[in-house]
């Protein structure tokens, strides 16, 4: 039992994602998180904006579902699941993180200059969250799918699409950690 | 009955990425710093179990739960849209720290500063449903 409580390894987590895609699979449905953003943008009225978002959003309700259980998961991992949520990274990357600024990497979650409730008040890392957020919704539809969609659903079915988003992701995803964080941070 | 059991599937897939701590955005600076195997062993592992799975699917002609046969369809054809389009989001995963799935995992687990990354998601998918047609794909 104890193990449940401690983070999960790579190789009992990558297992299970896969367990998650082929669940839906068996059940008539497919494994793709960023369909849920443009579904959303469709409830919010954007049909009248773009044709794009004119499609019956109710045909997706039941993705919508599988996201309220994602958040119900989040909150049970994080509550009920885990004795100590701190993220134990390479003591490498630990000290790359605090010379860009982090202080709390190795010791939270998430780092605190980004995710602690002061960010509200702080300009520049609302304006990175927001940032980073666009980038992540705009950069998905733009591609037609994610990390769920593309690198675990469009790479097992073998699509070649998928494989040069993939590498699109490790482009922008490596250009920002290497080349625009020390010029951010 | 149906809407319980996709209900579950996100229970149990939440729950995955928030142990996996492919949900924290450590891991994903440590995985772009190429300083871990973690996040690469959960990808790896989950598209070697995934490829296997659907050559079975398909080569067995296996039928979903409901008896229905499983059609996969194929990604369009193309190729701007998918490396541009992936560069974009791969600036956002590694700021962000956090692809769709993970976001809700987040807000879950009680980050509300994620909110923001959420609403900023949202609103970028609109801006692309704005400029679809502009843009090269």
């Amino acid at each position: 039992m104890d193990l449940i409580y401690k983070p999960w390894p790579w190789y009992v987590s990558g297992p299970l994602i896969a367990l998650v895609m082929f669940l839906l699979i068996m059940i008539g449905k497919r494994f793709g998180m960023s369909s849920n953003l443009r579904t959303l943008c469709t409830i919010c009225g954007a049909g009248k904006h773009a044709n794009f978002f004119k499609f019956d959003w109710k045909s997706q309700k039941w993705n919508l579902v599988v996201v309220l259980g994602t958040i119900i998961g989040g909150f049970i991992g994080a509550n009920f699941l885990s004795a100590d949520i701190s993220v134990n990274i390479n003591p490498d990357t630990i000290s790359e993180l605090s010379s860009l600024g982090f202080s709390s990497a190795g010791t939270t979650y998430l780092p605190t200059e980004l995710f602690g409730t002061d960010v509200f008040s702080d300009i520049k890392g609302m304006a990175l969250l927001i940032i980073g957020g666009l980038l992540v919704g705009f950069g998905a539809r733009y591609a037609g799918g994610c990390t769920s969609g593309h690198a675990i659903s469009g790479l097992s079915n073998l699509q070649v699409p998928s494989l040069i988003a993939v590498i699109g992701f490790f482009i922008g995803g490596l250009f920002m950690v290497h080349v625009l964080f020390p010029l951010i941070f | 009955m149906r809407t319980f059991v996709y209900l579950v599937i996100g229970i149990f897939f939440g729950i995955v990425l928030f142990k996996s701590e492919a949900a924290s955005w450590f891991r994903i600076y440590e995985m772009f710093q190429f300083d871990s195997f973690h996040m690469y062993g959960i990808i790896g592992s989950a598209l070697a179990i995934g490829v296997l799975g659907i050559q079975l699917i398909k080569r067995f002609n296996i039928k979903s739960f409901y008896g229905e046969k499983i059609a996969f369809d194929p990604k369009e054809k193309g190729f701007k849209r998918y490396l541009v389009g992936g560069i974009f989001f791969g600036l956002g995963w590694a700021l962000a720290g956090a692809c769709p799935g993970p976001i809700f995992t987040l807000l879950g687990a009680g980050f509300l500063p994620i909110l923001i990354v959420l609403v900023s998601a949202v609103l970028g998918t609109y801006i692309y449903g704005l400029l679809k047609d502009k843009l090269p794909h």
